[in-house]
């Protein structure tokens, strides 16, 4: 199917397989023809006609996201009537846009701008004031998740992704015509739609218009409280992403920087969500050798994802008895600081602010969940999103790229190479069975388990730890988990643990991740790249094992008890309920 | 059905039915009754027709609704076929002039001309 | 007393008295000679009204009528009717109920210059009884390609016909169903296209309504020729009558076998179902359709790749509109070189017509292509009402446009229209008077299509909108000079990179306007006037001579600005008056004129 075929485009004769379309070949031919709604696999439907070409013999302008080469066809993409179509499309669209660039969650990475600024686009539509703008959809109720129709372009990008990337469908069209418009179906909020908060749709958008409910002011407002004590945690995921919002390569570890840079915006405590994570184990790990011992509910299935356990709740709430009671990293974490360690600072856990930078926006919601506190006070105040911190960081002309990088100088920042691979799919499972082997098995066993590493949507292995084969699973993204579920209810396949993450990739691939842009998605393999940070990180670390970490191993000692402890569960652990995907009902 | 065979058979025999000219006497009467005509008022023209058949007590007669006849503003539109081979289209036919079609028409075999076309038009 | 047969040959006043004369001599001679006097019986009569075909025969029994007889025919007529029971199929007319003695003249000339073809059945027959329909040789055409034919010379005779696609782009039906017919696949599909939504267009209603087997038909026909074993007709729900005469419809051709498994004992497995679209425009477009079916919400697709390769559900699907199918039983019945030869040569066959607008009659009316414009507006249409004067015409509803008096005489067919600007479309026919304001109707299509367009492509939803902002304007007498310019530019834009052809023709109206019109615009524009007084903002209303003086004006007027006595000439305040209108709808003898009066200071700007 992918013979060769020859064209020529803009007078460069190039010759590309068969199958490619007629931007794809431009760009082997080194022409870079302007385009906004092509999001490779996910939206290919060519809504905004903004990537038109002259073809030679046909009639009109045709797309060439959408129109597949032929032999000898003749292509001009820079003739003056393109470049009035384009410049006209995008002015058009710029009509109905609401420019607010200095406070846009896509101060760098608009690729609508980009386009604007490429074609010097005349805004007449809508600074003329006599054209009519059409009604705007603002709803930001969630807590988690904005949707600004003012920004949108109705490039359909999300609606795809949603509807391919979380198998939800969540986002459609509504209304049509002019008056169309991006949201959940039936007016609903966002909260009241069934959606899982995974932000697949932001990082599908080009704009603004889909963003997470950006917490900086709150944070900053903490930041110059002279009462309140600021305590941020960092998830694993964030330093292996955060460098591409200061230019560095995609796949760079910026963790040293990034505590410099928290450092530097005047918090008081840094602490790593690692520390957490390596709790979660031996938590979680625990968990899992007693409901195999003692016929407990299996397989058992991970829940640090909140995007992973929304969706469950909403939709497979028949399993929430096979869900981990553990919290996710954050919260325990959250937890921790509100009590052990306000003690240990010597403050009244009002005092104290807690903050979290997490790569994800499920993660926002799932510190407004009502059980994640006491006495009235919330585990975790204030979560960011990568993009929210970097944003941050830019604002206060922090020069991140000078900055020498530090250590945490909190006290739960210790962490092992298993709490940082949490951040990848697989991750959490590989962490788990690195502990839970060695404890079945009373002795020191394999560190890697690889079967369980990679970007498959559903991974299966099987381990015989301690004369019992053990088999286990990895689910990534939405569309794997329904695929799974569904099987394991018809099925005749048995799991003892399974690994759900609601982001295919896991946490590296959050929806509070640094955007990337449709382009570069095509050619850098965004999630790899990422991962590979994580496991560089676990290769370098003196302990692989969260068990081996001293830090936890001492706060067991000093504070916890042991794992599944009566204090551990009132402050590590959770009950999970079913939810209705539309609230009321 | 399972052949052309019975399809002809069928035809032939439907044929027969409403042919006019082959039942002698019988006069078809037919409404207009697509969408255009309903809106103008067939529905009541047709059960109006009803009536007075059955009021009458007039055999031979076959009451039938057709689609669009065409001629949308002058709706509802009643055509009347007789086994003579005359045809006759009344046209905003109500319900009062139906009762004058089937008595002086149907019944008195005399057409109304003041409610033929031209008539309505002028 | 008691002959076999009896000869009726019509005398009336309309066919030539001597001819019909002649004929009966011929015949008493001949059947004196035959001996057969005792056999067959000539009777005269009055005028049968079968004018069109005189010299006209009728036999009883039987009723077979024969027409166009000559003398020399008698022989023949003797010879195979009376001697030997053999119809002379030769000068039959075949309809078993013609539409004989229309009493009225001018219906007659309504119908006479028609041709149905597609409209053939109705009005004629019960649409809710399959056997008029079978009565009509009905299904007979199937069973004909069924027996006779296999799938390739199906697809021949359709190509062969020329038979163009009526649903609006005239894409040759038979190339489409190759196409279709050529992609390999054990599922494939055919799809009616009931979801006629062009404003003032319901032939396909008619269709529906008053013939349904025929689309049946056609479509079981469509089936076997591109191998294909389910049926879909899209239908808007707007259309309650037709729906449940289609699920009639469907239900006995099931009862008799004429859909479902082995049709007619061939073999070949068809049905149909029906899906109810929700009445959007643009699920007239094909892809639309197909995503609409599928349950996705009504938005085109890119093409290629065309239905015929991937379409319903990734299927190879052949579209065709509800009235592209009512004519294809009648190709098979009376052959395509017989359809070719009706119509034009690029143009074959007929077109259903909705008229509307400034005309007498308003209907639905089916003309062999070629007819010219004139012909259908003033001969069948019965020309403008109240003597006023012709402006124009559109056609193609709002993917079409405007055509002027200097092109009335255009024979209309697919590519003159298009030529002129317009389009054939599915068939919308509205006639403007002088009445008309122009720009006021390119604005009222523009608004039809702002509001229908499915919002998927840039040009169309935001591009269109911006078109009628302007026109808006420009109705308010606020437009500019540069509005002009930035119409045309952004109409062509529009033109040519929308995604599906409801964008690609929704500048139409405005762009013929435009070209046809200029000078209406331009008054608006620059004089701040509407010459046809139409824009209620750049009208001038004042009082005529008329007026009686019931003051029923003043009373109605919101502003006061109107003044007079009790029975006398009342007067309209120019300074006041808000151009509302509410004088004119009150005034009881419309003494209320609208004429622009061209002002002054206007007249220099």
């Amino acid at each position: 199917m992918s013979n060769l075929v020859t064209l020529t485009i803009d007078g460069r004769s190039v010759s590309v397989p068969s199958d490619y379309t007629v931007l794809r070949a431009a760009e082997v031919a080194g022409i870079k023809v302007p385009r906004l709604c092509f999001l490779e696999g996910i939206h290919e439907a060519s809504n905004c006609r903004v990537c038109v070409v002259k073809i030679e013999g046909q009639k009109g302008l045709k797309t060439s996201c959408s129109t597949r080469v032929q032999d000898g066809m003749i292509i001009k993409t820079n003739t003056k009537e393109v470049y009035d179509t384009v410049s006209f499309n995008l002015e058009l669209l710029a009509g109905n846009h609401k420019f607010e660039c200095w406070k846009c969650s896509r101060e760098n990475s608009c690729e609508f701008l980009d386009l604007l600024r490429r074609y010097n686009v005349e805004n007449d539509f809508s600074n003329a004031k006599l054209f009519d703008q059409k009604d705007i959809l603002f709803n930001d109720t969630s807590g988690a998740m904005v949707i600004d129709s003012s920004k949108c372009v109705l490039c359909g990008r999300c609606v795809s992704a949603c509807e391919k990337l979380s198998g939800l469908g969540i986002l459609n069209f509504n209304k049509r015509g002019s008056k169309t418009f991006v949201g959940p179906a039936l007016f609903h909020n966002l909260e009241d739609s069934g959606c899982i908060y995974c932000g697949k749709c932001i990082q599908a958008c080009p704009t603004g218009a889909l963003r997470e409910d950006d917490q900086i002011k709150t944070f900053e407002r903490a930041l110059r409280d002279p009462k309140k004590v600021v305590v941020v945690q960092v998830a694993p995921a964030v330093r292996a992403a955060l460098g591409e919002e200061f230019g560095y390569k995609i796949g760079t570890n910026v963790e040293g920087q990034l505590f410099a840079s928290l450092k530097e915006l005047g918090v008081n405590e840094i602490i790593d969500t690692n520390f957490t994570a390596d709790l979660t184990i031996m938590e979680e790990g625990h968990e899992f050798i007693s409901r195999l011992n003692h016929q407990g509910v299996l397989p058992m299935f991970t829940s640090c994802s909140p995007g992973w356990i929304n969706y469950l709740e909403m939709y497979y709430p028949e399993y929430i008895p096979n869900l981990s009671s553990c919290k996710s990293p954050q919260q325990m974490a959250g937890a921790l600081i509100k009590t052990y360690y306000a003690e240990r600072l010597n403050k009244a856990a009002k005092d104290i602010v807690s903050v979290s930078i997490m790569p994800c926006v499920a993660k926002k919601a799932e510190a407004k969940r009502p059980e994640m506190g006491r006495n009235g006070l919330r585990d975790v105040d204030i979560v960011l999103t990568t993009r929210e911190l970097a944003r941050l960081i830019r604002h206060q002309g922090i020069p991140f790229r000078d900055l020498e990088p530090i250590k945490p100088f909190g006290d739960l920042a210790s962490y092992t190479g298993a709490a940082s691979i949490f951040g990848a799919s697989g991750g959490v499972m590989e962490a788990a069975l690195r502990t839970v082997s060695e404890l079945l098995e009373g002795h020191s066993t394999p560190i890697e388990f690889m079967e369980v590493r990679g970007l498959e949507e559903i991974k299966e292995a099987t381990y015989t730890i301690h004369g019992t084969e053990i088999r286990v699973a990895v689910v990534q993204g939405g569309m794997a988990i329904k695929k799974f579920l569904e099987h394991m209810k018809t099925g005749t396949k048995t799991y003892h643990f399974v690994e759900f993450m609601g982001c295919v990739g896991g946490c590296i691939n959050g929806g509070g991740q640094p955007i990337v842009t449709a382009e570069i998605q095509e050619k850098v393999d965004v999630r790899a790249k990422r991962a590979k940070v994580l496991y560089a990180i676990d290769e370098s670390t003196e302990f692989r094992k969260s068990h081996l970490n001293p830090a936890i191993q001492e706060i067991y000692e000093s504070f916890l008890d042991k794992p599944n402890s009566h204090l551990a569960h009132t402050l590590l652990h959770t009950k999970y309920t079913k939810r209705s995907p539309y609230s009321g009902s | 059905m399972k052949s052309i065979e019975e399809l002809i058979k069928l035809r032939d025999s439907a044929r027969k039915n409403i042919n006019m000219r082959l039942n002698p006497g019988s006069i078809r009467i037919q409404i207009g009754m697509g969408t255009c005509g309903i809106a103008a008022g067939a529905k009541h023209v047709y059960q109006k027709f009803q009536e007075e058949i059955r009021e009458h007590n007039l055999k031979n007669i076959i009451l039938t609704p057709v689609g669009c006849m065409g001629e949308c503003a002058f709706e509802p539109l009643v055509e009347i076929l007789e086994s003579n081979g005359n045809h006759t289209i009344y046209c905003q036919v109500s319900e009062r002039v139906v009762e004058d079609i089937v008595e002086e028409h149907i019944i008195g075999g005399t057409p109304i001309e003041k409610f033929f076309l031209s008539a309505i038009k002028r | 007393m008691l002959e076999r047969i009896h000869v009726i040959i019509c005398g009336g006043e309309a066919c030539s008295k001597q001819e019909a004369k002649d004929i009966k001599r011929e015949f008493d001679r001949l059947l004196e000679q035959e001996g057969l006097t005792d056999e067959a019986k000539t009777v005269m009569t009055g005028c049968m009204g079968l004018c069109e075909y005189h010299p006209v025969v009728v036999m009883y029994p039987g009723e077979v009528l024969y027409h166009n007889i000559t003398v020399e025919a008698v022989a023949t007529i003797i010879e195979e009717h009376i001697k030997h029971g053999r119809i002379v199929e030769q000068y039959r007319i075949p309809e078993p109920f013609d539409r004989g003695k229309i009493k009225n003249i001018s219906q007659l000339k309504f119908y006479k210059m028609q041709k149905r073809i597609a409209l053939r059945n109705c009005g004629v027959i019960n649409p809710l009884d399959i056997s008029e329909y079978i009565a009509r040789d009905g299904y007979f055409a199937l069973a004909k390609v069924l027996r006779e034919m296999d799938p390739k010379a199906v697809i021949d005779t359709m190509k062969r016909s020329g038979l163009r696609g009526r649903g609006g782009g005239g894409f040759p039906t038979g190339l489409k169903w190759e196409f279709a017919a050529k992609s390999v696949d054990d599922i494939k599909y055919v799809i009616c296209n009931a979801d006629e939504g062009d404003p003032g267009a319901f032939m396909d209603r008619a269709v529906l309504e008053g013939d349904p087997h025929s689309v049946l038909e056609a479509m079981a026909i469509c089936g076997y020729a591109i191998g294909a074993h389910q049926g879909y007709i899209y239908v808007r729900a707007e259309y309650p009558v037709a729906v449940e005469r289609l699920e009639i419809a469907i239900r006995q051709a099931r009862e008799l076998q004429l859909l479902g498994r082995n049709i007619l004992g061939s073999h070949f497995d068809f049905d149909i179902e029906l899906r109810l679209g929700a009445g959007a425009f643009v699920c007239g477009e094909e892809t639309a359709l197909i995503a609409s079916i599928e349950g996705e919400r009504g938005m085109p697709r890119n093409k290629p790749p065309f239905p015929a390769v991937r379409g319903l559900w990734g299927r190879p699907t052949n579209v065709n509109n509800v009235e592209t199918f009512a004519n294809v039983p009648v190709i098979f019945m009376k052959g395509a070189d017989w359809f070719k030869n009706v119509g034009t040569a690029k143009s074959s066959g007929t077109k259903v017509f909705a008229l509307g607008g400034k005309i007498m009659n308003t209907g639905l009316i089916e003309i062999p292509m070629g007819t010219t414009l004139r012909e259908a507006i003033y001969d069948i249409g019965g020309g403008i009402p109240n003597k006023r004067k012709f402006k124009a015409v559109q056609t193609g509803g709002p993917s079409g446009g405007c055509i002027t008096e200097k092109h009335l005489d255009t024979p209309i067919d697919f590519d003159n229209l298009v030529e002129l600007g317009s389009m054939m479309g599915s068939g919308g026919m509205i006639v403007m008077d002088e009445d008309n304001c122009m720009v006021d109707v390119a604005r009222f299509y523009l608004d039809f299509t702002v509001e229908e367009s499915c919002g998927k492509c840039t040009p169309c939803r935001e591009g269109t909108k911006r078109m009628l902002d302007i026109l808006n304007r420009i109705c308010e007498g606020k437009g500019t000079e540069e509005d002009l310019d930035v119409l045309e530019r952004l109409g062509k834009m529009i033109q040519e990179s929308s995604l599906c052809g409801l964008g690609q023709t929704a500048p139409n109206p405005v762009l013929s306007t435009l070209k046809h019109f200029r000078s209406e615009y331009e008054a608006h524009v620059y004089d701040k006037v509407c010459p046809a007084g139409v824009c209620a903002k750049l009208t001038t209303f004042t009082i005529t001579e008329d007026c009686i003086g019931c003051t029923k004006c003043a009373r109605n007027c919101p502003v006061g600005a109107i003044h007079g006595k009790v029975k006398e000439l009342h007067h309209i305040d120019p300074a006041l008056c808000i151009h509302c209108g509410a004088c004119k709808v009150a005034c009881p003898v419309n003494a209320i004129s609208t004429k622009p009066v061209m002002k002054e200071e206007h007249t220099h700007v």
